[in-house]
């Protein structure tokens, strides 16, 4: 998996898998291998380039300025040739997302406070998977956890949450399909309260941004959370699935408004959709990346790494 | 953000001020927009490239018609172009001649498969068929618990062995079962897969060998980016697809992915996923998806949503009302309650050009509670306070506001822009009076529901809002529609 070298990674994986997934890997690398091989910065190259952002979902704005800031250093003389060209590249597409970690709030896991990260997303992005993964996370960082079921919509989302929490051995909140997902969250901070946890997930139902009622919703269960802990919730993760397109960015922008959006997790890194969204997302609102998701297990799972990112996706290593 | 792609069209060509025929170098300005709006629209890259390439071929030389502009010329050519490879015909389920027909959805995680199963067992069964739905996705934590409580909430049966049997093995035991039971069709429910993991699409060619399913539907949401392509490749490589649902279409996703993958494995496109209610499955129209593509909104399925609530004489009658000055909160009030049927107001909003693009930017504020609101209020009225509002007096106003827990502010309000609202159709009425009418009438449309929104408490005239222009890409029959009308 592109992932194991640059994100810790606790099992390995199987090596059927790894086979399958090598493969792909293989032909992203010796497109962007040939390209560079050229003699010279030329159009061509830049055509070839903007051919490859745009594949990635970058998207045209975006690319476009990453592809102008190149031509700029071009025109100032730091870049010769086409090696030079790629390492500018690279850079510039690290900086960009840098410039959005700078946004992010440093978390803060006080002793008697819980730390509240409301998980929201469209339908069918890996919500409830990526709160599992988040609670190994916690859990492996020695904090305690519980999870909130929110979803009460979604038949049998109660029952998905309830198995990880089996799985996790983590206490999970739930009222009963189709209650009031703030009645369910007012349970789940008192709870918090109670049992002295560190760590409260929060998982809500999947919802397009475009429906108003529904993002009304979420601003109401950001209310509910603020009544017992004014600062919360420290954490609202967007969850955002590798496969997006430039749909992405009104998602991003939307639940925003109404949640206070304050990173992003990108999952389904481990097919060979690249997220390129995540870039626009960080260049037109400057929400930063938190975690990246590469599988199905819990701990398919890391901290971002800008550098390691493009890296792994764009650039690739000389070993391979 | 996004510019409506016609905007930007008609600028180049102001810029380039010409009429008559369509030069190489007009071509190539406009096409340079139509590819930025398509690749916006998570058309791939590759299929882009290809499609502007046969709209130029086509394009250039062309005489531009008298009753077009060269900016709606072209858009024509792309709109018929782009609907040519979305499939200009609605390609219907496959039956077998041999019961039961086996239906099988695949698709990535979070695409939309179990609830597009619990939809189409649904939809065949309102044509009189009685599916049974078969969950074979023994790896995603409670998805066949999912499929079950979709089962129940809806009468549909439901056949599972639990999440320890072989994916395989189920599907062959429920076949035989619709077979002896039976039951027509068998509606396949599988796990979420990469397209590259390996041993999961053997699962998947090892299920097709043993049922020999008459459809492999690919689900796929509409949200999907350039990787729609090596997906629906890669499933098609596979398993030989012969057909695409695409779902998640209720949001403002443009749907570029729908036409990488038609280009790409050339299967129909049999349904779309309009919603998460069970109902939500709609047949697929070339037509719309490719105006949706271009971003200029969905007025042909708003239209058809008005025409299916809305009777033509009901329409005219209320049409007579209003120019005569003589439409009264009753009115109003059935009006409300039509446009109400049609669906969640914010969801017909979003079928009108440019119309999304505001709501976002909350330049416009309307919600489905704003109605209730209004709704409430027209009904603490007596019947003769709705039909005369002028005898509501405080007292009365009072009583209003009490009755549906809102100000008497708020009734007041309400009932100085009806006023309003009253006039200015009295105002047209008389202006059409003398010569045109028929125009006006064109004007206000059969019955147009959002006539009596004008002046919602709030809510600023949908008339006067600058949504864009549509261009009209199929100019004949767009006239043919609206002589019937007068007729």
């Amino acid at each position: 998996m592109i992932f194991s070298r640059f994100f810790r990674r606790r099992t390995p994986p199987t090596p059927q898998l790894e086979s399958g997934l090598r493969r792909s890997r293989q032909g992203i690398f010796r497109q962007i291998v040939q390209l560079f091989e050229r003699n010279q910065v030329d159009e061509e190259l830049f055509e070839d380039l903007e051919a490859l952002l745009i594949q990635a979902d970058l998207g045209v704005a975006t690319t476009e300025a990453l592809l102008e800031r190149l031509r700029e250093r071009v025109r100032r003389g730091e870049v010769r040739d086409p090696v030079e060209a790629r390492e500018a590249l690279r850079d510039e597409m690290v900086a960009l997302l840098e410039s959005a970690m700078r946004n992010r709030r440093v978390k803060i896991y006080q002793r008697g406070v819980p730390f509240v990260s409301l998980v929201v997303g469209v339908n069918g992005t890996g919500k409830t998977t990526t709160i599992a993964k988040l609670a190994r996370y916690h859990l492996d960082q020695g904090r305690s956890v519980l999870l909130v079921a929110a979803d009460t919509f979604r038949a049998a989302a109660i029952d998905q949450l309830k198995a990880w929490g089996e799985r996790l051995g983590v206490p999970v909140i739930a009222h009963a399909p189709g209650a009031d997902p703030g009645a369910v969250v007012f349970d789940g901070m008192q709870a918090a309260h109670n049992r002295g946890i560190d760590v409260l997930l929060i998982d809500t139902a999947g919802r397009l941004h475009t429906k108003s009622n529904l993002m009304a919703e979420l601003a109401k269960i950001r209310r509910v959370i603020q009544r017992h802990v004014p600062e919360a919730p420290h954490e609202v993760l967007l969850v955002i699935d590798a496969t997006t397109g430039q749909n992405g960015l009104n998602q991003a922008r939307v639940f925003t408004e109404a949640a206070g959006v304050t990173d992003i997790a990108l999952t389904k890194l481990d097919g060979t959709a690249k997220g390129g969204i995540a870039f626009a997302i960080a260049r037109e609102l400057g929400i930063p990346i938190a975690y990246v998701g590469t599988g199905e297990k819990p701990t398919d799972f890391a901290e971002f790494d800008p550098e390691a990112y493009v890296d792994a996706l764009f650039f690739g290593d000389e070993e391979d | 953000m996004f510019e409506a792609l016609t905007d930007r069209l008609t600028e180049v060509f102001q810029r380039i001020g010409r009429k008559g025929r369509l030069t190489e170098q007009d071509v190539d300005e406009a096409l340079r927009e139509v590819r930025r709006a398509l690749l916006e629209a998570d058309v791939h890259y590759t299929v882009v490239r290809d499609f502007i390439a046969a709209v130029r071929e086509r394009a250039v030389g062309e005489e531009v018609l008298r009753s077009l502009t060269p900016a709606q010329q072209v858009i024509a050519i792309v709109h018929q172009e782009l609907v040519r490879v979305l499939g200009t015909e609605r390609v219907p389920l496959q039956w077998a001649s041999q019961p039961p027909t086996v239906l099988m959805l695949v698709g990535l995680q979070g695409s939309g498969k179990t609830t597009q199963v619990a939809k189409l067992g649904y939809h065949l069964r309102k044509e009189g068929r009685r599916p049974l739905l078969v969950a074979a996705d023994i790896y995603r934590p409670a998805a066949v618990e999912q499929l079950r409580t979709l089962g129940r909430q809806h009468d549909l049966p439901v056949y599972d062995e639990g999440t320890k049997a072989n994916p395989v093995d189920i599907v062959k035991r429920a076949v035989k079962l619709a077979r002896d039971q039976g039951y027509n069709p068998v509606i396949i429910d599988t796990a979420g897969r990469l397209q590259i993991d390996e041993p999961m699409m053997e699962e998947l060619e090892r299920i097709k060998e043993a049922v020999r399913p008459t459809e492999i539907l690919l689900v796929a949401d509409a949200m999907t980016g350039q990787e729609a392509v090596n997906v629906a490749r890669e499933f098609h490589r596979r398993l030989d697809l012969t057909g695409l649902i695409l779902t998640k279409m209720d949001g403002d996703a443009r749907g570029g992915a729908a036409l990488s993958i038609r280009a790409v494995v050339g299967v129909p496109i049999k349904f779309i996923g309009t919603g998460e209610r069970v109902d939500a499955l709609e047949p697929f129209y070339p037509d719309r998806l490719a105006t949706r593509i271009l971003g200029m909104g969905d007025i042909q399925s708003l239209i058809e949503k008005a025409r299916q609530e809305i009777s033509e004489e009901e329409g005219k009658k209320l049409q007579e009302k209003m120019l005569a000055g003589a439409f009264d909160l009753e009115d109003f009030l059935r009006q409300l309650q039509q446009v109400k049927k049609m669906g969640p107001l914010t969801q017909l909003l979003e079928m009108i050009p440019g119309m999304s693009q505001l709501l976002r930017q909350q330049q416009v504020q309307i919600s489905d509670d704003e109605y209730k609101r209004v709704e409430a209020i027209i009904l603490s009225m007596t019947p003769e306070e709705r039909r005369n509002p002028d005898i509501i007096n405080y007292s009365r106003r009072r009583r209003i506001a009490q009755g549906s827990g809102t100000t008497v502010a708020e009734v007041s309000q309400l009932l100085t822009q009806f006023k309003q609202m009253q006039r200015m159709m009295a105002e047209l009425g008389q202006l059409a009076g003398g010569r045109g009418r028929g125009a006006l009438r064109g004007l206000l449309g059969g019955g147009n529901p959002f006539g009596g929104l004008t002046g919602l408490d709030g809510m600023p005239s949908l008339g006067g809002l600058p949504t864009r222009p549509t261009p009209a890409p199929h100019p004949a029959r767009h006239t043919k529609k609206k002589k019937k009308k007068r007729r």
